[in-house]
């Protein structure tokens, strides 16, 4: 028995065969999931005609035409009409020159990089101001129908967006919000307090009562009491929070493609209708792409610990 | 300031931004979806219509093809990422050396944006530059096909992405599930020399359905909303054989402008999630219970 030979083991512990094959199978399942990724980033560095080359190309010469056409405009020329341009000053020129194009200015993508930016933290910063003070109250007061206001407020996520779209267009092409910073704002702060709400409830559920009643035998008010203790003590499960609502926010596409035209166009409705010649330009919409997905590879990194709760509405707590 | 007067102070702003984005637009859907309301059309008399829409969609052949396609979408991902999820599960909880990074690197897909994540699955489908359609004609040749195009095999198209991004969730939820189990369960189970095949059917199973079953549920009303990553893959096509219901609610109310027939389809979706949100609400105080 291989249990004389390891006496040391436990039984609970996996044995060493099983833990190798463990890992093979899943180092396996992780490679073959992460084919997109690798994919994305090598798209992105790819030049045009080698992104839509058949068969397809593994590994190609680096090349920034994707970013180049990411942040510019160009026009076709005429081989006569280039001919009499002084030759390109810069490396970008140089790129969209041998296309036979010349830059016509700069293209909407950072404009919408900027909407993504004020919509997703402005959102935030309301979603998780309003979702602590009322996750506090929830948590600590007795409040009528408690129950059954916290199940509202959670089935408010539960309605498809499409649905909600339909009125919220109508209200806000009656309100002038339509394709606005501030309704857009409003919008993904109210999609995020359900999140909100009961994530920080958990958070704060776990904190103890004692550490508030003693601050308020010491002559400290409720509301100081709030914002000197029990602030303090929720700032990691504040900044998770936070960082859910701005992934939620900048991921968000349903509304935005519905609502948002051109003022408060954020990045998901843009990156697919980025387009070249003949169709959609590949190596550009991998640039944005890429360029859209690094800030939330770095969130999900930092969240490790909380992502569960984060996607289970603090149902599932490690 | 009284406790009292606190507790209004902080829940009154939550409470009226919910009320004005949200409980008044949806009253506003339950009227709109008894007129003849068209949105593009303004200045017109408003007519009550009574419940014309809803017995239309009650009865509308297309409309049960939209289920029927939402239904397949939602049974075969629900199925795979069950499947996939608990077995990645069980894998990971062998601790193997690295299992943490491994499980970061695994979870990635789901944090994405399903849209932009859609467009770029779209390059990844294409026919002849595309990686998908090489890496299966390497395993076994089928020649030239078309994953997005082909009315049998699009609804596969969307089957395969969505797993890809949320079998991750479904392992994270199981994993939790595995390691609520207590120590002690299986060293008893050890000492009554249980088998290991009898310890996962009596322990491990049963500790983990419930983190499974709510991980089915969330997925399945996320899936039964499906509309970013399809609306992007497939845009419902070719035809309206991936149009699942939140894009055929989209094309009804956007695109045909048909107000008061896009919102009572509305009305029902959302009766439809409610019923299930109710079930996840009850299973979720019971798994509090535990």
């Amino acid at each position: 028995m291989s249990a004389s030979r390891d006496t040391t083991r436990s039984p609970l512990e996996p044995s060493a065969t099983s833990r190798r094959i463990a890992a093979f199978l899943i180092i396996l399942y992780a490679s073959i999931a992460f084919i997109p990724m690798v994919l994305i980033v090598s798209t992105a560095f790819k030049s045009v005609t080698d992104a839509i080359s058949y068969p397809p190309k593994i590994i190609s010469e680096p090349s920034l035409e994707g970013f180049v056409n990411l942040f510019t405009q160009r026009t076709r020329q005429s081989a006569e009409y280039l001919e009499t341009l002084p030759p390109p000053k810069t490396w970008y020129e140089e790129i969209v020159r041998k296309r036979n194009m010349v830059i016509a200015g700069p293209s909407r993508f950072i404009q919408r990089f900027v909407n993504s930016i004020i919509i997703g933290f402005g959102a935030t910063f309301f979603s998780v101001f309003f979702g602590t003070i009322a996750a506090y109250a929830f948590s600590r007061f007795r409040i009528p129908l408690k129950n059954d206001l916290l199940f509202f407020v959670l089935s408010t996520r539960m309605f498809p967006p499409i649905a909600a779209a339909v009125p919220i267009f109508l209200m806000y092409r009656k309100l002038g919000l339509s394709d606005s910073h501030l309704g857009m704002i409003m919008l993904y702060t109210v999609v995020n307090l359900s999140l909100s709400v009961w994530l920080l409830k958990g958070f704060i559920d776990e904190i103890p009562k004692e550490y508030e009643d003693a601050a308020m035998v010491d002559g400290y008010s409720r509301m100081s009491a709030f914002f000197k203790i029990i602030l303090p003590q929720a700032a990691t499960g504040i900044a998770a929070t936070a960082i859910f609502c701005l992934i939620f926010a900048w991921n968000e596409y349903a509304f935005a493609i519905l609502l948002t035209f051109r003022e408060a166009q954020t990045l998901p409705p843009f990156i697919p209708t980025i387009i070249g010649e003949g169709g959609l330009d590949w190596p550009a919409i991998s640039a944005a792409t890429m360029i859209f997905l690094l800030p939330v590879v770095v969130f999900t990194v930092l969240l490790k610990k909380h992502l569960l709760r984060g996607i289970t509405f603090g149902a599932v707590k490690r | 300031m009284s406790d009292r007067t606190m507790a209004w102070l902080f829940t009154l702003p939550t409470i009226i931004l919910l009320l004005f984005i949200n409980i008044y637009p949806l009253i506003w859907t339950v009227y709109l979806s008894f007129t003849n309301y068209k949105a593009n059309r303004r200045g017109v008399e408003i007519a009550w219509v009574g419940l014309k829409w809803y017995e239309k969609i009650l009865t509308d052949e297309d409309v049960w093809l939209n289920l029927q396609a939402t239904a397949h979408f939602l049974f075969w991902t629900i199925f795979f990422q069950a499947l996939l999820g608990l077995i990645l599960a069980l894998l990971l909880n062998k601790k193997f050396k690295g299992h943490e990074v491994l499980t970061t690197i695994v979870v990635l897909p789901m944090m994405l944006s399903p849209a932009v994540v859609g467009v770029f699955w779209k390059y990844i489908y294409q026919p002849q530059a595309g990686l998908f359609n090489h890496i299966v004609n390497a395993i076994h040749n089928f020649g030239e096909f078309t994953m997005i195009g082909n009315v049998s095999l699009a609804p596969w198209s969307i089957i395969i992405v969505d797993t890809w991004m949320w079998t991750p969730f479904v392992m994270l939820m199981c994993l939790a599930g595995l390691r609520s189990i207590p120590d002690y369960l299986y060293e008893a189970a050890e000492v009554d020399r249980a088998s290991k095949w009898q310890q996962f059917i009596h322990i491990t199973l049963p500790s983990v359905l419930p983190f499974l079953m709510l991980a089915v549920l969330l997925r399945g009303i996320e899936n039964f909303k499906m509309f970013d990553l399809v609306n992007e893959l497939t845009g419902g096509g070719p035809g309206s054989i991936t149009e699942l219901a939140s894009i055929h609610l989209k094309r009804a109310a956007f695109e045909k402008w048909r107000t008061g027939y896009s919102s009572a389809f509305a009305v029902i979706l959302f009766v439809t999630v409610l019923g299930a949100g109710n079930i996840y609400v009850k299973l979720l105080n019971k798994l509090k219970e535990k």
